[in-house]
């Protein structure tokens, strides 16, 4: 492919169609409805001429003589027997008549006034000030509009209506559209000018089509059906209508046919070019299908998410991307992305061919499209463009000189985009190094799952292969994973230990005591062996340690909040690692190592302390199971007393109310306090048994260990699922729906006790009674449609944002301004701190002089 | 030290040198010491600078769109264990981003001035001559005399009491309220006759009835509940329904501190900073209330946007969106063809200088990298061509 010179479009003006223009810029005069002649070839003067383009292989444009793919077809046009209204220009035609007088054809305003608005107008316009025009011409139009005396000449007016959609009558009269055009012709371009018109660009005839523009051939393609029968496109079909119609209008008047006739099809040929322009019109039937269906035209085309602005010209489709499976591999880099190899051959990146590569692409192109790592096509300077294959790769290889380009399959460290929709914020895009794995899945690291906000549940996510060297180094300098550690969002690292990994640090730092020849077994597995330990016997702290660097300190406090990690020179002398320290979110020893050593640095220690805790977990061995669950008789006993203290408790509460003695809340009634006490009491047994297994279990207990390491989970499963599953709740509320005082015909009416108001007192694992299992399946249904309603909501709002917000950006002043260059803010939020640099929004001044004095100040 | 302090100001942004003056008085540093690290700030502060070019209104969308589906949508909720429920999560989100005319749970806060706001019972007389009280709450009994054809009204003189109000002035507000009545007062309350007579008397007798009960007479119309709550030391009222702008003028009420929650009724009666703060406070509320973390600076990007022409513009097609120069970016947004269309009238031009129309002709977009253009050297012969093609314009 030659280099392309590029044009660069500075701007578009928009205008309406004169008929002149329309006759001048067409390259066919369109006369017959006809398609084809009966061996398939175009018709002259038809619908598909071809001189409005080609769609056929084979054949060539007789405007420009372009093949297919070259021409991209031309306008026709055809000229209609009598004029027809615009649909989307009826309502304007309609605020012209009805603004202008009946007999002299000036608007309806005194001369002053008409002055005064024509300046302002033009200083408008002036601007660019688009919508002031709008709003002046709206203010003529509906001051003069109403009057029933023209001011110039003094002739009673009689008001214009408007039928839906296109018809117009005065008094008893219809006014045609030949009657409109002439109207509207009278108006003077100052006059135009004051009525919302730019007479150089659309003058206010025009809106009343006299000539219709016939679409390229190649805006409306028709198919070949399995059959060898030719499918024609909507568009087509209506243009056949039209021209069937106006054809038949022509005879009729030249045949001179009575009147009556020729106004049926006159509004027959309004009917389908209002139709052809917008099939959505209310009080419009839309035309159909034979099979009922309606058709998809103009406007069709351009409306609405799948019409061409959301869809073709926002958005576009793009080649170089592959979609497949996600599954995990912890043994792989942050920044990697395992592809397998049936992607990797399809997948290339065009290399030029050097003095310093030749040889090694020789050897690609040698391996030809099949065998991995091969090359699929080879790009000659004058850009033509051949598939490596049997029979072109002798001359291939013959050719091959400095300056041909050489489509290569991928290979390890090629930069890659990797996407998981929905993209809701800029990590959903980062770039990742290729690594060519076995499988026919993508492979990624577990820990930016969180960026991308991704499972493994059968998601799948999209690779995208940039092809130019300045997309690359964009890719590399600006995407790629370690530059997106920092959220812009608030200032915390969104990358950071997960699962295995935390639970492996912290069962590792909560070690007393490990043999020396362990510890080096453990760092040697991670590639870490250069460390001497002097003692036979090493804590787990101190293995820990070596992962850190050297001139490490950090104090800060860890999920608990109760004990302080503190790291000093490198070494971890007190404390225990878990999600808030390595974590993601808020994990503060990322932050820290981020702030002090950089991106590149942070990746490698993250990557190492991820994988010390994997590998701790598979020296030790950790699982979880539903033993984990199992407690003692005697504490079944003591959760039940605790549930039964609380039901004694609210019925203390119950009975009061029932008194009349409640002690009401301000502001609430009796039954509001009964039920806030209620959801208090309730609550509170669920914290205390949840406190209490929680002691009873003890350290050892893996899901315990996972829910108080942070890795996953939650003490409140855990309680769920040994001690008690506690009050439902709907809308922060008991559940009192159902029945006329009851919720469920198994109660007494009038029951305001725990099990008839939702409390479920058993466990997941005990299994629990039907009327408990319908209140959590009421909870849970509720949960499910409040997720199903918002995910539309919340999809709106961003797109509305996103949209009005795009253009924003900081100049080369830090002012921050839109499109338009207004200023919105003068510093960006007041200080010009970019929140992805900033520590959680700002800069740490303890931090800083710690830096600068030492950590003793 | 003082001087020190001063000669960084504007270097630094006022937050980092507070903290500084903070922290150095705890750690009883040297000046020499200050200076060292104020250095090291600067310099850490210069590498934490936005860089030009960055697309920080799409990191803003990104930043409230990514957390907004970790709402919730339970419109109602009951923040603390008494107080007056408020929409909160997503819808009231939305409500404040689209800058509704009519939210669906207007409410103020407000702050009673430190002599008044000790003591619970002086609080809750303020908040009692607030409220919008209407006949019926202060009424005991309505009875109709179908004898004399005329109502009776028995008033509850506790009521009236507590809300500070005359009989006579509750007349005087009946007869501005409803026209074609005469009252009469008595002991009891007062007796209120139609001045007219129709053929349906009864009727119409029992209709007026109906009325005046829900007749307003004392308070500040719209504040349909009030809620005295403590805030710290101090008694605050909250309420539902609003009306700054009469709430303003009760001389208990500390007006710098008195807020409501709809942005329009601020605008109008504080002006549009106090709008633009409104909707940082509130949108800040309810991300905090649902336990998300979303940097202020967002936040403020967002308000800045809204409030920017002086009045207050939602973030819809007829707000923001809608008042963008380019056909294009409104277009590709909602209802592409009657902007086209109208373009099209005024023979509009679009100067292609946002980011959506650049996307849709395949030209790179005016920020971040696509920002740099190359500035070509020219010859002698262009640059004297140029110097005289600006002469000529100049000279028009």
């Amino acid at each position: 492919m030659a280099e392309k010179i590029y044009k660069k479009i500075d701007e578009i003006d928009f205008s309406m169609q004169s008929p002149d223009f329309i006759k001048e810029t067409s390259s066919a005069k369109i006369v017959t409805a006809e398609l084809y002649e009966r061996e398939g070839y175009p018709v002259d003067g038809g619908l598909m001429d071809v001189r409005l383009g080609v769609i056929d292989p084979g054949l060539r444009c007789k405007t420009c003589g372009g093949k297919l793919k070259e021409c991209m077809g031309h306008f026709g046009h055809i000229e209609l027997a009598r004029p027809v209204m615009h649909i989307n220009y009826a309502t304007h035609a309609y605020n012209a008549m009805r603004s202008t007088c009946n007999e002299c054809y000036r608007v309806k305003l005194n001369q002053v006034k008409l002055d005064d608005y024509a300046e302002k107008i033009k200083f408008a316009q002036k601007l660019g000030d688009y919508d002031r025009v709008r709003k002046l011409t709206k203010e003529v139009l509906a001051k003069s509009r109403l009057i029933k005396k023209c001011p110039h000449c003094k002739a009673k007016q009689e008001a214009v209506k408007i039928e839906k959609p296109t018809t117009y009558t005065q008094g008893e009269h219809r006014v045609n559209p030949i009657q409109v055009r002439e109207r509207l012709e009278k108006i003077s371009n100052e006059d135009a000018i004051l009525l919302g018109f730019n007479p150089k660009t659309s003058r206010p005839e025009w809106m009343v089509m006299s000539v219709l523009p016939i679409p390229p051939v190649t805006m409306r393609p028709s198919i070949t059906l399995e059959s060898g029968e030719r499918s024609e496109d909507d568009l087509t079909h209506k243009l056949g209508d039209i021209v069937r119609i106006n054809q038949r209008l022509f005879e009729n008047i030249n045949a001179g046919a009575p009147e009556m006739i020729i106004e049926d099809l006159w509004d027959l040929l309004q009917y389908h070019i209002t139709t052809y322009l917008d099939n959505s019109v209310s009080s419009v039937p839309p035309a159909r299908h034979r099979s009922g269906q309606a058709l998809k035209t103009l406007t069709e085309r351009i409306k609405s998410k799948e019409g061409r602005f959301r869809n073709n010209l926002a958005g576009k489709r793009v080649n170089y991307a592959a979609r497949t499976v996600i599954s995990p591999d912890p043994c792989i880099g942050f920044n990697d992305v395992g592809i397998p190899e049936s992607v990797a051959t399809e997948l290339t990146i065009p290399e030029r061919v050097t003095e310093w590569n030749k040889e090694w692409l020789l050897k690609l192109i040698k391996n030809g499209p099949t065998q991995y790592p091969g090359a699929n096509y080879v790009i000659w300077p004058d850009g033509k463009k051949k598939k490596i294959t049997e029979e072109t790769i002798e001359q291939i290889l013959e050719e091959l000189q400095h300056g041909f380009k050489v489509e290569r399959h991928l290979i390890d460290g090629d930069q890659a985009l990797f996407n998981r929709q929905p993209s809701l914020h800029r990590m959903s895009l980062m770039c990742h190094r290729i690594k060519v794995l076995p499988g026919r899945s993508f492979r990624m690291n577990p820990s930016v799952c969180n960026p991308y906000n991704a499972d493994f549940d059968g998601d799948e996510m999209n690779l995208h292969v940039p092809q130019t060297e300045e997309a690359r180094a964009e890719a590399e300098v600006l995407m790629e994973v370690q530059t997106q550690l920092i959220t812009p969002k608030n200032g915390y690292n969104i990358i950071g230990c997960v699962e295995d990994s935390i639970t492996g640090c912290y069962l590792l730092t909560r070690t007393k005591e490990m043999s020396k020849i362990e510890a080096i077994d453990l760092l040697t597995s991670i590639g870490i062996d250069n460390v001497k330990f002097s003692k036979e016997k090493v804590s787990g702290s101190e293995v820990f340690s070596t992962v850190l660097p050297e001139d490490f300190n950090f104090i800060r406090k860890n999920k608990q909040g109760e004990t302080t990690v503190r790291v000093k020179n490198g070494k971890l002398e007190h404390g225990i690692i878990d999600k808030n320290t390595i974590g993601e979110n808020n994990g503060e020893l990322i932050r820290e190592f981020y702030r002090k050593y950089g991106q590149d640095r942070t990746i490698e220690l993250l990557g190492n302390i991820f994988q010390l805790g994997i590998q701790i977990l598979l020296k030790k061995g950790f699982s979880t199971g539903v033993s984990d669950t199992d407690i003692p008789k005697e504490a079944i006993k003591k959760v039940d007393s605790k549930v039964q203290k609380a039901y004694n408790k609210l019925d203390e509460h119950i009975e009061s109310y029932k008194k009349g003695k409640i002690e009401v809340l301000p502001g609430k009634t009796e039954l509001e306090t009964l039920e806030i006490r209620a959801m208090e009491i309730l609550n509170k047994t669920r914290t205390e048994v949840g406190d209490y297994i929680t002691e009873l279990v003890g350290e050892g207990n893996p899901t315990l260990t996972m829910a108080q390491s942070g890795a996953r989970g939650n003490v409140l499963n855990f309680t769920q699922m040994t001690g008690c599953i506690g009050q439902q709740a709907l809308g922060g509320k008991r559940i009192t729906r159902g029945y006329r005082g009851r919720t469920l015909s198994s109660f007494k009416e009038g029951d305001l006790g725990p099990e008839a108001r939702g409390f479920v007192k058993n466990t997941f694992k005990r299994g629990i009674t039907p009327t408990e299992f319908f209140f959590h399946a009421m909870t849970g249904r509720d949960s499910l449609m409040d997720t199903a309603l918002r995910t539309p909501k919340s999809g709106y709002l961003y797109r509305r944002l996103a949209n009005a917000l795009q253009d924003l950006k900081i100049e080369y002043d830090r002012t921050v301004r839109n499109a338009t260059k207004d200023i919105i803010q003068f510093q960006y939020g007041d200080d010009s701190i970019d929140v992805s640099k900033s520590e959680g929004g700002t800069i740490n001044v303890v931090n800083a002089i710690h830096d600068v004095l030492g950590e003793n100040v | 030290m003082e001087d020190l302090y001063k000669e960084y100001v504007g270097k630094l942004p006022g937050k980092i040198l507070n903290d500084m003056e903070k922290e150095a008085k705890v750690r009883d540093l040297k000046p020499a010491q200050v200076k060292k690290v104020l250095e090291y700030l600067i310099e850490q502060y210069n590498q934490a600078k936005i860089d030009p070019g960055e697309a920080i209104g799409i990191i803003t969308a990104e930043s409230f769109g990514e957390p907004g589906t970790q709402m919730t949508l339970n419109v109602f909720h009951f923040a603390g264990v008494a107080e007056v429920s408020v929409t909160q999560g997503l819808p009231r989100l939305i409500e404040i981003l689209d800058a509704r005319k009519t939210i669906k749970t207007p409410s103020m806060e407000i702050c009673i001035k430190k002599e008044f706001a000790k003591e619970p019972t002086q609080v809750k007389k303020v908040a009692a001559q607030i409220k919008e009280t209407l006949l019926k709450e202060v009424a005991e009994e309505f009875n109709i005399n179908v004898s004399k054809m005329q109502l009776e009204v028995k008033l509850n003189k506790a009521r009236i009491k507590e809300i500070k109000a005359k009989p006579e002035d509750i007349i005087e507000n009946l007869e501005n309220a409803i026209k074609k009545i005469s009252i009469k007062k008595t002991d009891e309350g007062f007796t209120i006759k139609p001045e007219e007579s129709s053929d349906h008397e009864l009727m119409e007798l029992y209709k007026l009835k109906e009325k005046l009960k829900e007749t307003y007479i004392k308070g500040i119309k719209g504040i349909t509940h009030v809620l005295p709550v403590k805030r710290g030391s101090e008694f605050i009222i909250i309420t539902a329904g609003t009306n700054l702008a009469d709430v303003l003028k009760v001389p208990e009420v500390d007006s710098s501190r008195t807020s409501t929650n709809d942005l329009h009724e601020t605008a109008k009666v504080l002006g549009i900073e106090a709008a633009r703060q409104t909707i940082i406070n509130e949108a800040g509320k309810v991300i905090e209330d649902q336990g998300l973390d979303v940097d202020i600076r967002h936040i403020l990007c967002i308000a800045d946007t809204m409030c920017r022409s002086g009045v207050i513009k939602g973030i819809t097609r007829s707000g923001i969106t809608g008042e963008k120069k380019s056909v294009l970016a409104k277009a590709s947004f909602e209802t592409p063809l009657p902007h086209l269309v109208n373009a099209s009238l005024l023979g509009e031009n679009d100067e292609l200088n946002s980011v959506i129309e650049n996307v849709m002709l395949n030209q790179p977009v005016p920020l971040g990298t696509g920002l740099p253009d190359l500035v070509a050297k020219m010859g002698p012969k262009s640059i004297k061509k140029k110097q005289t093609e600006k002469k000529e314009e100049s000279k028009k």
